[in-house]
Order: structure tokens, then C-alpha cells, then sequence
């Protein structure tokens, strides 16, 4: 930036949008920040229609001999996948129940991604903390044995602990040799699968009679409590998470460290010059992500059946708490709505895929699209003749050039 | 012309910073030598032997191999690290570090190798060889890497343009044969590339976040079609696996024929790329262009070069690169599409980049070096030498880590890469 | 024959960067185009380049209409641009800058590169532009770039030629050698468009002066019938003081004391190499010199951004060598750094996060790591009234200030508190001329107030301005002591390494 090149700005009033006026009426800006994301899930959707609708091999051979036919089986095809995405998302009270369990590490592990941003680190590494983080717990979920009023709590911990450490790693390689995050937290994560086939089959944490690297149940006490009664399966997971999204918000706006956090995160050399201890901030930052993540980590262990740990307990939440992070903005409470819609989607998904035949992998795809969607808000505006203040791009991440 | 004003910058001081890397580098030799000597040569009998092949069943020249004490053989390998570890202490400083280091882990390869191979044989030209073939997809990786940072865009999208190529590579390789596949697979890279180049240029996204939307979208579309449309046509994934093609008399060079010249394709228009993209962007004027891009945008601007839109080329053309890579993945090393299968390739591609210095030769050593990492864990796992093989498939990441930490010394990347140009 | 623009106006958002402005330039005539940062000059010389599209107005060339929407078109049209940050590319050499964009190729698109590098010798002799062509642009000095840019526009055979600020970076002694570059091309026929904010310079070089203000012309003047002070009340519409009112200094005791430091830059070469002096409560010492000869590193030095190599700072009875900058901040020193926005501020943070980005670790902002948003509020409401900083509230991101404005931010984080070492570099960089009074009569109501100050500029006039004492640095060494009356000439050779 040149103050030459760019003429003297005077501070414009934030113009308004005609058409966002009128559609919300006053145009507060909580209707302004909903319009962008329900245009983008709507044409996720759109997009996901087509999808379903051209990948079905039966009815594109049949388009060929009959188009109105073929047509009409498309519709269909398409009608029983969304009904079943949506009445296994909000359809009935098992549903919700379900949304919301899906949601839960979701949640914790977006922010997790979220937490990074906010310090200018984009940690793609969730899924190699959850595995850390699972792991540690299993093991005091195994070998300790205490009431569940103290054990859970420790179990939960031991699962922050491990996913600190990983991530916690990550952020001292940064911090000590500048080895850029999103390589090695990738790296992470898969020398943390390698890590849990290994560990998983040695004697003491292997499920006995097993022969594949699954670990032992973790006992009663360490398990997390359904909420509703046996019959649902969201735990009291979700509302620990709930809590962390009032303790992610309250460091980061709070507190003295969030500052640093923030500061560090969106200048680090003004950070050094005001006296911040940037390395410190880096590797705090991303060991405390680290340690949300592996909370969800732990989640997978304490919160569902069988109560095991293998190396696929992350499934795909660790990737899935990017698109998370990215369409809540990195801001807690926009991450909590965020998680409620993944999880929402991925329980209809696995009743979609169940009932219509559709697989699951479609909410992947209808995710990416979304955050391509909100992350590029002009696209949003172009396709629907929105108008609105050119919003400046918001850099995230920092390449490995500086 | 008679007096001309420069200043030659001259490096008067080491920084600790060196020191300390050289000392870091020093220990890590001697810790090394330590486990060559303790393990490597004194946890053999004095008398075992171990052997290399030198030549491969379908050789034309047999039996060419060597013979050797195992004990001695790793006894003096770890002499030499114990000697190369203590120059570097004693030196403080890293002149010729990397090479010090290099020698260093060769010879403790080499001594592993010998030790897990005491009392039996193993054929290092097989191991060679397979370092080339898995070194194929990486390299590539590397080349669609540096050809967009070279022009200032970072595409950490790389491991879903190879994973979407792969997929695409396998239905029309199988329905409409080998080089619909490769034409198709490349399109493909080449339309993420463009997708990419889109969200990056026309929308300012952040190019990272983009690249790492880009590689979840390759994954969730490539499985959920895998499952819907794979599954309930078999025959389409099931390519005819690509041949090699024996190049007449350089293939029968020992050790070099088998190890260069009797592959498939792939290897070959891997190695022209290598090169021409050396040649292209260092001697030409596309390349001068593209490098100035990806220096300084706005001069090149002032000078009427189209930033944007050798942006847009140079990441469209590099997914061809990437496109071809997971052809290769799929029609030549595995002869199916399976679910996730590039498996975290295409960031090791990207850290290949990195220590390869954003050079086409630099991709393709670096691109041995990781390669070799995994074939070594391949060939080590099956010798059965009591390491858990799941430590050796860690091998190829945990050397990523260390490459990006830069203990082996780092380049400047590109001075504009992963900032987007706005023109006002 | 002349170039033409007519009625250009530009509209930025929110800004009216050029309002119908005109101006022409005949073949073989020097126009200086004068104005204050933000009047508008280079905004209408992006335009005329093809960088900027005006939204009204035109340009013609010997009565031509052209229609420029890229530099492309603007360098086929024959006019050139000798850019204030230069527009060369670091890592590539000297020949590679110059055909960037007009290579010579041969077979393949192979770059012919003996034909290149003839171009840039061919070039180079004409107009006397002593360049090496096979060395790298960052191993050159400034004003060899600045050469550089000049054959480069040569090479593209213009006719006109626009030298935005093209003094700015160079040594008096460089500015002299640059003027007579710039009247062999004068005499090769070439217009030239000569962009400045120094008012003696126009008049010395120029056949007519175009003044510029708040993006209009307000005023045209043939050298031979005006004066300096004419210009300057034409510049900023009202009369305006040139010097910085002050009474005589009453030094004290040694406040800051550095001594033989060494310091290193980013490529590990010594920027800083064995520099003493002392600072004294109540005067205002200031570091001279053409940029890039260590003022930078000397500053990160001494505040703790930059390992120093050998050598010791002490602040009064503190070693501060190697502190941390918390340190040094809680020792009472204020730091404005040479680079508002890189370093100064953070772009995305309010102006209340801003005004507290360096104490928010203490009270009033905060209790252990408990912010303390109401009383920073309040102390932020205060500065911003107390420093004059316009903003619509405290809580809009500083990125949407004036450039001024952010400025004034950064004063008033630093200059709020008591302090004993004020250090401020560059501290009126790039802001308008109302701004740069003011902060230059804060620094010397914190000098009269007791503090040591330490100044660092690379304008010379500011630094004869304000300072006490003049230091000149010299490739990372005290090239001279001066008096802030003494002779420019002998300051300038200073600058230039040759002692007087």
C-alpha cells in the first residue's frame, strides 16, 4: 500500500442496498448477514438437485429412449432424496435429536478452525487432533476409574490435553522454524492415522479378541449422558460444546489474550511492535485449537456406540469443521448456526442415503459449494442481481511467501 | 561506460540462528551415526552377509549383484556420519550443509538397508525403480504447484485435481479406452484449475481457503459418484492398466536401463515436462512474463502484461499437469478408482515444491527424494525387520514436515505468491 | 503537437480524486505538476497511463483521441512512466526489467538475449545512463533503479514521459545529476510531466508549473514570475508557514545513548555498522539520509524488533539492549513506526482497539487478562477529541481513516502518556499538510515538555525543521554532525558517504 497511489479516502457512511431494504423492510443487519448464506444454500441445493438428478446411470440410459419418462424419474429421484434429507434432518423428534448429535463435534471442532482464523492460522488439522485427542481420552476413559460426576470431566479433558499437544506442535514448528500450519497439520493428520493403527493393536489398549486396531470399550462412568432419554442419541456432548461457544467468544472478545489472538492474527508485525509475544500467541493459539478439536475427538469416544476408539473416529468432522468455520465467518456464535446446519445435513444424509439410495458423500459436495458460495459473496450477487456494497475480501491465511 | 555503482551484498556475519541450525544439524549426524553403529552393524552376527541385486528378473544382462559383510559394511557408514556430524559441530556454520546431510542420510539408509537385509538379498534396482514410479505423481504435484505460484497463486487444490483426474481418468479409460482417459483426466484438473483461478481472481477468495474448498469439493463428488454410479457399473472401473514401454538399448544399461527406461509413458512425458517447463520459464518469453507476474504484478502491469489473464493461464494449464498426474495414479499404479485414494499425495507434491525452490529440476529431485522415502517403507516393511510398518508409512509425511521446518534450508518463494491483483 | 487531457474527472468511492481537470504538454517542454499528497497528481497520471479509466473527460495526441484502458495501450500511444516506487522487479537483472513486455525472441519464444542486452547498452549511452545490464535489480542502489526505469521507458520510444516524485528517494547530489538527465531528454524533444511536491524543484526545472488541490487545477505559473511562497499558498489554499515554530532547545541529561551498534538487515548484510550517539532530554535529535542507509534497522535495533549484533542502547539507567519492545514501552518510551500501516496499526481493528493496541496489557484496559472495554472506551473517546482525529465514532475499523487520520491515531496512542523517549520515523509520511503540522507541533510540545526525541526522515526539509541536531547516516555509519542551519550542500554530500 502506497498513501500516494490511493487518493486520501474522507470515511464514507456503508452505503445501502436498495433491494435488501425493501426485502427486509428496515434492513437490519441481521436480515443483511442471513440473505448471502440462504442464497447460498439454496443454490447448493439447486446444484445438488442436478446432481443427483444426472448420476442416476438407469435413467440417463433411459433418457436416451424416452426423454418425458426419464424426466418424470428424475423429479422423482430427486423429490425422495430431499424428502428423506429432510425428514431425517428436522422431520420428527429423533431427527432433530439426531441433527443435533451430528452437530455436536462438529461444533467443537469448528471452532477449533474458527479459533485458528481469528489468530490468522488455518488449522486443517482437526482431524489428526480429534485422533490425538480420542486416543488420550480412551485411555483415561479405560484405565481410570472414578464417579462419572468427576470422570467425565477428566475424560474430556484428557481429550483437550491430547489434541493441545498436537496442535500445540504445529504451532511451536511455526512459531520456532516458520514451517507453514496447513502443511504440516495436514502432515498431522496423517501421521496421526498411521499413529492410532499402530497404538490401537498394541496389548493393554486393544479391544481384546480383536485383531484389527480397535481399542477397548471405555468404561460407564467416563460415558457421556444422553439427554432425552435413551432413545436419542444427542448427549450432554452438545451442551458442553454450547458452552464452549460462549468461552471461544468470551476469549476472543474478552480477554486480553483474545486480543493478542486477534491482533497477532490480523497483523503480526504490529503485534511484535506493540510488544506482543508473537511466537507465543502462535503456539498458544493453535494448541488451544488443537484442544477443541480433540474434545470432539473425545466426543467420538465418550458420546456414541460402541464406545471404542478406532482410527476412522474422526469419520469426516475434522474436514467438515473448515466448511464449519468458513460459513460461520470464524465468529463462535456464527460457527454454532453453522454446526447446526452441517449437522442437520448430515443427518438427513445418512436417512437419505438409508431411504432414497442417495449417498451420503452428496452433503460433502453440498458443503464445499456452500462456502464457495459465502466466501465468494459476488457470485451470490451476480447470479441473483443482488446489489450491495463491495465487500473487501477478507484474507485469511497468510501464503508461505512472507 | 566507465564506473558502474553496485553493491555486491556481502554476508560478513553468522547469525546464531545459522549457528544454531548447524549445531542442530551436527547432533541430528551424530545421533544418527549412534543408531547406525548400536543397531545397524552391532545388532547383526559379526559374520552375516547381506546382498543387493543390481538387476531385475527381466534384465538382459543377470546376476549382477553385491556381496558384503553386514557389520562392517554399517560399522564404516557410521563412522563416516560420526565424521560428517563432527565437521558440522566443529564448523558452526552451514556452507554445504544440505550436502553434508544428504551424504548423511544416504548412508544410514544404505545401512538400514544392509541390516535389514543381513543374511538375505535385496534388489535395490527394484527399490530404485520404484522410486522413480512414486516419484511420478509428486513431481507432477510439484510442476502444477510452482506453475501457478510462479504467477502468485498458491493451489493447495492440487490433491483434488489429482483425485478428480483419477476418477475421471477411469470411467472414459474404461469405456472409451486409455487415451480418452488421459484427455479427460487432464480437462478435468483443468477445469478445477480454472474453478480455482475464478474464486481466486474474480472474487479475491482467499486462495487457500479456495484450494482447500476445492479439494473437499473433488472428494465429496468423486465418492458420492463412486458409490451411485461405480458400484452399479463395475465396467467402469476397470481400465486397461497402462504398459511400459521398454526404450530399445538404453533398458538394457544395467541398473540405469531398468531404473529410467522401461516405464510406462507417464514417466517419460514426465521427464519432457521437467524440462520443458525449465526451458519455458527461464529462457523464454512466456516465462519471463509469467515470473514478473508472480515478482512484482504491478510492474508487469505498467508494462502491459495481462496479469489476470496469465493468472488464469498458468493455473488452468497447471491443472493439465495435475489432471495428467491422476491418470497416471490411476491408470498406471493402480488400475482402479478407489474412495480418497491420492491419499494426501498432492500436499506432499506441494512440499516438494518448497524444497524443490519453485524450480521444474528442483520439483523432480525433490519428487525422488519423497518417492524414495516411500518406496524405501514399501521394500523395508516387506524385508520384516521388526519396525512397525505403520512407523515406516509415516516416513513420506513426517519428511514433509521436516522439509517445510526447513532444516534443509529454504528458498524465497515468489514475491506476489497467494496475493490476489486488484486492478483499480 | 501536443498531449492533451481534457475535463478528466475520477471518482473513487466517496472521494472525487480529479474534477474536470486539464493539462497539457508539448513536445520538448517540462511541466511540473505540483500539489500536495492527495491533491490528485497521480490519480490524473493513472489515468493518462491507462492504470485508471477516467469516468469523463478526454485525451488526445496531436489531435488524435486516444482511448487507453490499459498501460499497453497508453505505451503504444508513446507515453511513458517513470513510477515513484519503481516499477522493477527485484530478481530479475537489469536487461530482463528494461524488455520486460517488448522481449526480443527468437526461435520458440526463446528470449534472444544478446539483442537484449544491446538494446539496453544502445540505450544506456545515448542519454548517458550509466547501468550494468546483467546485475540484479536488488543488488543496485536506488538511484541506478531509477535509471533503470528511465531507459525502460526509452525503450518503448515515448514521446511523453511522466516522472511521478522522481526525487523523492535520491541524495541532492543524485537530484542534480537527474535534473541533467532529464535535459538531454528535454533536448531530445521528449514532453515531460514532472510530478513533485518540492516547490523549489519545479520552479528550477520546469518551463510551466501546474498546481494541483483536492483534485482540481487551481493555479499556472511560469517559473520566472513566481515564488515559492506563491506556490505554497496556491498548494494548500491558505498561507502557510514553512517552518515549524520552536524556541531554542535546553538540553539535559542523556536520555538515550547508543553505542557502536551493529545491526543486521534481512539478507544478513550489515545495515547498521558501529553507530554511537546520544539523545538528551528536551531536544530532538534527527537521523538524515537517503533511504535505505540503515535508518530502518537502526530504529528496529534500539527498540527491540531487531537482534542487534554488537554494540549497547541504554535508556537513562536501563540496558535496553535486545529488550523486548513491552520493555522498553513500560520504561516510557513511544514508538511511531516508519510504517503506518504495516507495523503502526491493524487495519481491521477499530479505532479503540487501535488506541490501546500497545497498553492494553495494563490498567485501565484491562485487569489480568480481563479487557476492560468501558474504561478504554472512554479513554478512547477522549484521544480522538484530544488529537483531533476525524472519525465518524470509535468503533469503525481505522482501515476507513484518511491516511492523516490513522496517523493521528498512532499519536495519540503514543504521546497520551507520560514519556521520557519519543521515537518517532517518518512521522509525517504520505498525509496532508494540515495533518503534518500538527503532529509537527506535537513533537516539539513532547520535546518542550521534556522528552528526548528521536527523529527519523527521509525528507530532509522536515528534519532541518524540526531538529536540535542533524545526524546523517551513511551505508549503516555517522557520516556527519550538523547544526539545522548548516549548509544543504554539506549535508548532502553527507548523505552521499563524502565528508565535507
Amino acid at each position: 500500500m502506497t498513501d500516494t497511489q490511493v487518493p486520501e479516502k474522507e470515511p464514507t457512511p456503508p452505503k445501502r442496498s436498495p433491494l435488501m431494504d425493501r426485502a427486509t423492510g428496515v434492513g437490519t443487519s441481521v436480515a443483511r448477514s442471513l440473505i448471502l448464506p440462504t442464497l447460498a444454500i439454496v443454490t447448493a441445493l439447486i446444484i445438488g438437485a442436478i446432481i443427483i438428478a444426472l448420476s442416476d446411470i438407469d435413467i440417463l440410459r433411459l433418457l436416451l429412449e424416452d426423454p418425458g419418462v426419464a424426466l418424470g424419474q428424475m423429479v422423482n429421484e430427486v423429490s425422495r432424496a430431499y424428502g428423506a434429507l429432510f425428514r431425517g434432518s428436522l422431520g420428527s423428534i429423533r431427527a432433530l435429536s439426531e441433527s443435533l448429535f451430528s452437530a455436536t463435534p462438529l461444533l467443537l471442532a469448528g471452532l477449533s478452525v474458527a479459533l485458528g482464523f481469528r489468530a490468522g492460522l488455518f488449522n486443517i488439522g482437526a482431524q489428526g487432533q480429534m485422533l490425538m485427542g480420542g486416543l488420550a481420552a480412551t485411555y483415561v476413559g479405560i484405565y481410570v476409574s472414578l464417579p462419572g460426576i468427576i470422570h467425565i470431566p477428566l475424560t474430556l479433558l484428557a481429550g483437550f490435553a491430547g489434541g493441545m499437544i498436537w496442535g500445540g506442535l504445529a504451532g511451536l514448528l511455526k512459531a520456532r522454524t516458520g514451517a507453514h500450519e496447513v502443511i504440516t497439520t495436514i502432515m498431522g493428520n496423517f501421521i496421526a492415522v498411521f499413529f492410532m493403527q499402530w497404538i490401537l493393536t498394541t496389548p493393554g489398549l486393544q479391544d481384546p479378541g480383536r485383531n484389527n486396531p480397535v481399542s477397548a470399550e471405555v468404561v460407564a462412568t467416563a460415558r457421556l449422558p444422553r439427554l432425552f432419554g435413551a432413545d436419542y442419541r444427542v448427549t450432554i456432548g452438545l451442551l458442553v460444546a454450547i458452552a464452549f461457544v460462549f468461552a471461544v467468544h468470551w476469549l476472543l472478545y474478552r480477554s486480553s489474550i483474545g486480543f493478542e489472538f486477534r491482533a497477532v492474527g490480523s497483523n503480526p508485525q504490529a503485534g511484535r511492535y506493540a510488544g506482543m509475544n508473537v511466537a507465543l500467541v502462535v503456539t498458544v493459539a493453535m494448541a488451544l485449537a488443537g484442544g477443541l478439536a480433540g474434545m470432539a475427538g473425545a466426543n467420538q469416544v465418550m458420546g456414541l456406540e460402541p464406545y471404542k476408539a478406532t482410527p476412522a473416529l474422526a469419520g469426516a468432522v475434522g474436514f467438515d469443521a473448515i466448511t464449519v468455520a468458513l460459513l460461520g465467518r470464524s465468529n463462535p456464535v456464527g460457527v454454532l448456526w453453522a454446526a447446526l446446519l452441517f449437522g442437520a445435513l448430515t443427518a438427513g444424509g445418512r436417512e437419505m442415503q438409508g431411504a432414497a439410495q442417495v449417498p451420503i458423500d452428496l452433503v460433502v459436495v453440498l458443503q464445499a459449494l456452500i462456502v464457495i458460495f459465502v466466501a465468494a459473496p459476488g457470485m451470490m450477487r451476480a447470479l441473483y442481481r443482488v446489489k450491495g456494497t463491495e465487500e473487501k475480501s477478507t484474507q485469511l491465511t497468510t501464503g508461505w511467501g512472507s | 561506460m566507465d564506473k558502474v555503482e553496485t553493491t555486491t551484498p556481502e554476508v560478513v556475519v553468522r547469525t546464531s540462528v545459522e549457528e544454531r541450525r548447524a549445531t542442530i544439524i551436527g547432533v541430528v549426524l551424530m545421533a544418527l551415526s549412534a543408531i547406525v553403529m548400536g543397531v545397524f552393524a552391532f545388532g547383526v552376527p559379526p559374520d552375516a552377509s547381506s546382498t543387493f541385486n543390481l538387476s531385475l528378473p527381466t534384465d538382459a544382462i543377470q546376476g549382477v549383484a553385491w556381496t558384503f559383510n553386514s557389520r562392517i559394511f554399517s560399522a564404516v557408514a557410521g563412522f563416516l556420519i560420526f565424521a560428517l556430524g563432527a565437521d558440522r559441530l566443529r564448523r558452526r556454520n552451514l556452507e554445504r550443509t544440505n550436502l553434508a546431510l544428504g551424504i548423511g542420510l544416504l548412508l544410514f539408509v544404505l545401512a538400514l538397508l544392509a541390516w535389514a537385509a543381513a543374511d538375505s538379498s535385496f534388489s535395490l534396482v527394484g527399490m530404485l525403480r520404484s522410486t522413480v514410479i512414486s516419484s511420478i505423481v509428486i513431481t507432477l504435484g510439484a510442476l502444477t504447484g510452482l506453475t501457478c505460484e510462479r504467477v502468485g497463486v498458491i493451489n493447495i487444490g492440487i490433491e483434488g485435481q489429482l483425485l478428480t483426474g483419477a476418477f475421471v481418468a477411469v470411467i472414459l479409460s474404461s469405456a472409451f479406452g486409455t487415451w480418452a482417459g488421459v484427455a479427460g483426466a487432464m480437462v478435468a484438473g483443468a477445469m478445477l484449475g480454472a474453478l480455482l483461478a475464478w474464486l481466486a481472481i474474480r472474487f479475491s477468495v482467499d486462495q487457500i481457503i479456495a484450494g482447500v474448498v476445492i479439494n473437499i469439493l473433488a472428494l465429496g463428488l468423486t465418492s458420492f459418484l463412486a458409490s451411485r454410479v461405480l458400484s452399479k457399473a463395475q465396467d467402469l472401473n476397470a481400465p486397461a492398466r497402462v504398459l511400459s514401454t521398454r526404450i530399445p538399448i538404453l533398458a538394457d544399461i544395467p541398473v540405469i536401463g531398468p531404473m529410467f527406461f522401461d516405464h510406462t509413458f507417464f514417466v517419460y512425458v514426465t521427464l519432457i515436462l521437467v524440462v520443458a517447463l525449465h526451458f519455458g520459464f527461464f529462457r523464454t518469453r512466456w516465462g519471463l512474463r509469467a515470473r514478473s507476474v508472480g515478482e512484482h504484478p504491478k510492474a508487469a502491469d505498467t508494462l502491459g502484461i495481462d496479469v489476470l489473464r496469465v493468472r488464469y493461464q498458468n493455473v488452468i494449464g497447471a491443472g493439465l499437469i495435475a489432471g495428467f498426474g491422476g491418470a497416471f495414479l490411476a491408470l498406471a499404479q493402480i488400475s482402479r478408482f478407489e474412495e480418497n485414494m491420492t491419499g494426501g499425495i498432492g500436499f506432499i507434491g506441494l512440499a516438494a515444491m518448497i524444497f524443490g525452490r519453485w524450480l521444474p529440476f528442483g520439483a523432480l529431485a525433490a519428487g525422488l527424494v519423497f518417492g524414495f522415502s516411500g518406496a524405501l517403507a514399501q521394500k523395508v516393511g516387506i524385508l520384516g525387520t521388526g519396525i512397525p510398518s505403520e512407523f515406516m508409512l509415516m516416513l513420506p509425511y513426517v519428511a514433509t514436515v521436516i522439509v517445510v521446518a526447513g532444516l534443509v534450508g529454504r528458498a524465497r518463494a515468489p514475491a506476489a505468491d497467494g496475493q490476489p491483483y486488484i486492478k483499480q | 503537437m501536443a498531449l492533451v487531457l481534457e475535463g478528466i474527472t475520477k471518482r473513487f468511492p466517496g472521494v472525487l480524486a480529479n474534477d474536470n481537470v486539464s493539462l497539457s504538454v508539448a513536445p520538448g517542454e517540462v511541466v511540473a505538476l505540483l500539489g500536495e499528497n492527495g491533491a490528485g497528481k497521480s490519480t490524473l497520471m493513472n489515468v493518462l497511463y491507462g492504470l485508471y479509466t477516467a469516468d469523463e473527460g478526454r485525451i488526445t495526441i496531436d489531435g488524435e483521441e486516444m482511448s487507453f484502458d490499459s498501460s499497453a495501450d497508453a505505451i503504444a500511444a508513446g507515453v511513458g512512466m517513470v513510477h515513484q516506487h519503481f516499477m522493477l522487479v527485484p530478481v530479475f537483472t537489469v536487461t530482463e526489467n528494461v524488455v520486460l513486455g517488448q522481449e526480443p525472441t527468437g526461435f520458440g519464444g526463446m528470449i534472444d538475449r544478446d539483442t537484449a542486452r544491446e538494446t539496453v547498452m544502445n540505450i544506456s549511452e545515448r542519454y548517458n545512463l550509466r547501468v550494468d545490464p546483467d546485475v540484479l535489480i536488488e543488488n543496485i542502489p536506488v538511484g541506478v533503479q531509477q535509471r533503470v526505469e528511465i531507459i525502460k521507458v526509452m525503450n518503448r520510444e515515448a514521446q511523453y514521459v511522466i516522472f511521478d516524485e522522481p526525487t523523492a528517494v535520491l541524495t541532492p547530489q543524485e537530484v542534480e545529476e537527474f535534473f541533467g538527465i532529464l535535459k538531454g531528454l528535454q533536448a531530445d524533444g521528449k514532453g515531460i510531466v514532472f510530478i513533485t511536491h518540492k516547490l523549489g524543484e519545479a520552479i528550477r526545472v520546469a518551463d510551466r508549473i501546474v498546481v494541483m488541490r483536492g483534485g482540481k487545477v487551481v493555479g499556472e505559473a511560469l517559473p520566472a514570475e513566481t515564488t515559492q511562497q506563491d506556490l505554497a499558498n496556491m498548494m494548500v489554499g491558505r498561507s502557510v508557514d514553512l517552518t515549524v515554530p520552536k524556541a531554542t532547545a535546553s538540553p539535559g541529561d542523556v536520555v538515550l545513548e547508543v553505542r557502536d551498534l551493529v545491526v543486521l538487515d534481512s539478507r544478513n548484510v550489515k545495515a547498521v555498522d558501529g553507530v554511537s550517539f546520544d539523545v538528551r532530554a528536551g531536544e530532538i535529535v534527527g537521523i538524515a539520509g537517503v533511504q535505505g542507509n540503515g535508518q530502518t534497522e537502526l530504529i528496529e535495533g534500539i527498540t527491540g524488533l531487531r537482534p542487534v549484533m554488537s554494540g549497547s542502547v541504554r535508556m537513562g539507567e536501563n540496558d535496553i539492549t535486545d529488550a523486548h519492545p513491552r520493555d522498553l514501552h513500560q520504561l516510557g518510551a513511544s514508538h511511531i513506526p516508519e510504517d503506518r500501516q504495516g507495523s503502526g496499526l491493524v487495519l481491521d481493528f477499530s479505532v479503540l482497539e487501535n488506541m490501546i493496541l500497545d497498553s492494553y496489557y495494563d490498567r485501565p484496559f484491562s485487569r489480568g487478562v480481563f479487557m476492560d472495554w468501558a474504561s478504554t472506551r472512554e479513554t478512547a473517546q477522549d484521544l480522538v477529541t484530544q488529537y483531533d482525529v476525524r472519525t465518524p465514532g470509535v468503533d469503525v475499523p481505522v482501515s476507513t481513516l484518511s491516511g492523516g487520520n490513522q496517523q493521528k491515531v498512532i499519536v495519540a496512542r503514543e504521546f497520551a502518556r507520560d514519556v521520557e523517549l519519543v521515537i518517532a520515523a517518518q512521522p509525517t509520511r504520505g498525509i496532508d499538510v494540515g495533518s503534518i503540522e500538527y503532529i509537527h507541533n506535537q513533537i516539539v510540545a513532547k520535546r518542550d515538555a521534556g522528552a528526548a526525541v528521536l527523529l527519523v526522515s527521509s525528507e530532509l526539509d522536515e528534519v532541518r525543521a524540526l531538529a536540535d541536531r542533524i545526524i546523517v547516516l551513511y551505508h549503516g555509519r555517522v557520516a556527519g554532525e550538523f547544526a539545522p542551519d548548516a549548509e544543504v550542500t554539506d549535508i548532502g554530500l553527507a548523505m552521499l558517504g563524502s565528508a565535507p
